[in-house]
């Protein structure tokens, strides 16, 4: 298949240029002005950014287990409707993927049927119970490079410095979701003016960050690469902050929601706005935004994470943790950092393709680069009312946005086009 | 009013307004025959997700005697254990015909959940360690019948503040009707963060014992994990239970009041939990008034009522 990507505003390695661009097969044929391609599909890039389609380190993919709330397929088209090209599917499915045979599964499952490249992340420990080490050898064997127990931190200080000392051989990636599971014990919301007036336990700021000040002692030591996922406090920031200044291999992430909402929002008691971590204070949401601009954060990635309509139909303490975001994330970001492409495209694309050690994603276009691309229209005005995701636990459901995946490409494939009103 | 679910947002009017509808319907349950007609007709549905007692009786005698018909659900006999979304229970028993349901639950904020979903008035009957505001309006209708006003009264509220819906409505309601409210308890059992609440707070009660004018005992939230704020019962007691000693303290005229269900012998001592200084009765025979005045105003404010007389 042939596409013309046609008169976009296009991320070279030298910078933005109004170009044309041409992908054959599974890559970009020619870069250039007033490029010919017949019988191509054309894609009208006026006014849009063309550049390496998004990745997202951090997924709910639901499946194997949870296929009530997502699916590979529904989930993998939900990124393609994003923008993205790449995702790393998180491994606390039921079975959690702590196996190589499971691993494989979600590769081959996404490869037959997915609408994007799925890297499977695998756990930590084994089942997640925090007790023994995963079959990390044949996890690494099935593709996997980001280890986690994502949906709980690793809470025994020696069993995730064995993990960092086994992973540091291989070059693997110990992600962690940062929680000390004391000091979180019964939380539902942020530990704050909020929560304490709505009588709700609260998972407080120091729960992260105490743990996160551990962990990086046990990088310091074991000199493994290290990930912090979902950053959500100011504490955090300072601490990665330091990492990064004494030279230690440690990245971060943040979701588009850490970047846009406070905890007065739970004031609402509406679900949708219940995830750990929970979303914090208004002084922690602009250090966020500022570790975004001055690369503390690495990464945003949305902890796509959906649940059935009907599940969330109980009181606000009762509803499961998380909310979906592949959909809205690159919206969420422009509305949280402005206007700025090189920015955006570095967060949303060149980093966490090298941070997940994807080669072929998160490049500037050039000929002969793999055609995983996108193209996003910082204008477009939308308001999500659906969603291709299963779920619908949106916080920006009904809200209106600026911004939106015009369409994607993946090896070479049109995975997503927008469809044009008017 | 469309629905009632906290004491944060009600003014001073609203509360009088509702206090003064109160005191007309203790009259009418010290008549010969307790019992008035705007409800006739409604039907007034208890969904109390939480095991309590007292306080769904309670209701359920208001909307009696306003000549409700009354629904009752409870988890004993419900339909939780087999799964179904509070969302679907609250369809269910509007779809059954109820005009006006009071919720209980201890979950915070299931009653706002349950009145995006229905079109009827809701009655918070106490979320969590959030809100209940009925026992605030009963608390503050026991306070003016016996004192004639709440302002510039002097209320301390003592004990597991942290874990307590009573606390968290008393403060507002007591504050907006002019009292100076005081929270007294170890720094564990006081909320984290007191940013804007219209009180003050101190571990020591000792120390403020001789100037309150209501003294307003809790119980230890054993099953919300309040135990675990302080090393044993005996430090608990010799520090804030309400005993003999600290009681013969109390001014001249200072009353002790308590939500139940007491424990005699922790927050407060048997005999002072007997005393004629111990309003703890006043505040239950009040409660049917009070809920019978909230539900009254409610079903009136959706015209509901067939008559409007009290």
């Amino acid at each position: 298949m042939t596409i013309l990507i046609r008169g976009g505003h296009v991320m070279t390695p030298d910078g933005w240029e109004v170009l044309d661009v041409v992908v054959d097969g599974d890559v970009v044929a020619a870069v250039g002005q007033n490029l010919e391609a017949p019988q191509a599909e054309v894609v009208d890039a006026a006014g849009c950014w063309v550049g390496p389609g998004f990745v997202d380190l951090h997924v709910h993919l639901r499946e194997p287990g949870h296929e009530w709330k997502e699916d590979i397929a529904s989930g993998t088209a939900a990124a393609a409707a994003g923008g993205y090209t790449l995702v790393v599917a998180m491994p606390n499915t039921d079975p959690p993927i702590d196996s190589g045979h499971l691993a494989r599964f979600v590769a081959e499952r996404a490869r037959l049927v997915g609408r994007c490249d799925v890297q499977p992340a695998g756990c930590i420990t084994l089942g997640r119970a925090g007790e023994f080490l995963a079959h990390l050898d044949e996890l690494w064997d099935a593709g996997v490079r980001i280890f986690t127990d994502d949906g709980d931190g690793v809470a025994d200080a020696g069993l995730l410095r064995h993990a960092m000392e086994y992973l540091a051989e291989r070059g693997g990636v110990v992600a962690q979701h940062p929680e000390d599971p004391g000091l979180a014990r019964g939380g539902h919301m942020h530990e704050g003016s909020v929560s304490a007036r709505l009588g709700m336990a609260g998972l407080p700021a120091l729960a992260e960050e105490l743990m996160v000040a551990r962990d990086l002692a046990l990088v310091r030591e074991t000199g493994v690469r290290y990930h912090v996922q979902h950053v959500s406090t100011k504490g955090t920031v300072e601490l990665v902050a330091q990492a990064k200044a004494d030279g230690l291999a440690v990245t971060a992430e943040v979701t588009p929601h850490h970047l846009t909402f406070d905890h007065t929002r739970v004031e609402t008691m509406d679900p949708d706005y219940k995830m750990y971590p929970p979303l914090r204070t208004a002084e922690d949401v602009a250090a966020l935004r500022e570790a975004v601009r001055d690369g503390t954060i690495d990464a945003i990635a949305t902890d796509h994470a959906p649940h059935a309509a009907h599940e969330r139909e109980v009181p606000f303490e009762e509803a499961p943790r998380g909310v979906i975001g592949l959909e809205t994330a690159f919206a969420a970001a422009l509305a949280a950092l402005g206007a700025d492409r090189d920015l955006l495209f570095q967060r949303m694309s060149v980093a966490p393709a090298r941070i997940s050690g994807a080669d072929r994603h998160g490049r500037p276009v050039e000929p002969g680069i793999p055609a995983n691309l996108v193209v996003v229209d910082p204008a477009a005005r939308w308001t999500p009312q659906t969603f291709v995701s299963r779920a619908e636990n949106s916080p920006w459901r009904g809200v209106e946005l600026t911004g939106r995946a015009v369409a994607t490409i993946q090896e070479g494939r049109l995975t997503h086009r927008d469809v044009v009103v008017g | 009013m469309k629905n009632l679910l906290t004491t944060e947002d009600l003014g001073r009017e609203t509360l009088e307004r509702l206090l003064d509808l109160s005191d007309e319907f203790v009259e009418v349950l010290d008549r010969e025959i307790p019992k008035v007609p705007p409800l006739r007709g409604l039907t007034v549905a208890t969904l109390f997700f939480e095991p309590s007692t007292r306080t769904r009786i309670s209701f359920e005698r208001a909307a009696k005697a306003l000549s409700a018909d009354v629904m009752s659900f409870s988890p004993g006999t419900s339909s939780l254990k087999k799964g179904e979304s509070l969302k679907d229970t609250a369809l269910t028993l509007r779809a059954m015909g109820a005009d006006i349901m009071v919720v209980r639950h201890r979950a915070v904020g299931a009653p706002w959940r349950v009145a995006e979903w229905v079109d009827v008035p809701v009655v918070n009957g106490g979320d969590g360690a959030h809100q209940h505001p009925t026992q605030a309006l009963l608390d503050a209708l026991t306070i003016r019948r016996h004192f004639g006003k709440l302002d510039g009264l002097e209320i301390g509220i003592v004990g597991d503040i942290r874990h307590s819906r009573v606390a968290r409505s008393d403060v507002y309601a007591f504050s907006t009707l002019g009292a100076k409210v005081t929270l007294i308890a170890p720094r564990t059992l006081l909320p984290r963060d007191l940013d804007g609440w219209p009180c003050t707070a101190t571990g020591d009660l000792d120390d403020v014992i001789e100037r309150l004018d209501v003294i307003y005992l809790l119980r230890v939230q054993t099953e919300r994990g309040g135990a675990t704020a302080f090393p044993s019962w005996p430090e608990y007691v010799s520090r804030f239970g309400l005993s003999r000693e600290r009681f013969a303290r109390l001014a001249d005229g200072a009353v002790v009041m308590h939500p139940g269900p007491m424990n005699r012998g922790v927050e407060i001592a048997p005999e002072v939990a007997d005393s004629d200084r111990a309003l703890v009765l006043d505040q239950v025979r009040l409660g049917v008034a009070a809920r019978m005045a909230v539900l009254f105003t409610l079903a009136t404010g959706r015209g509901l009522t067939r008559e409007v007389t009290a």
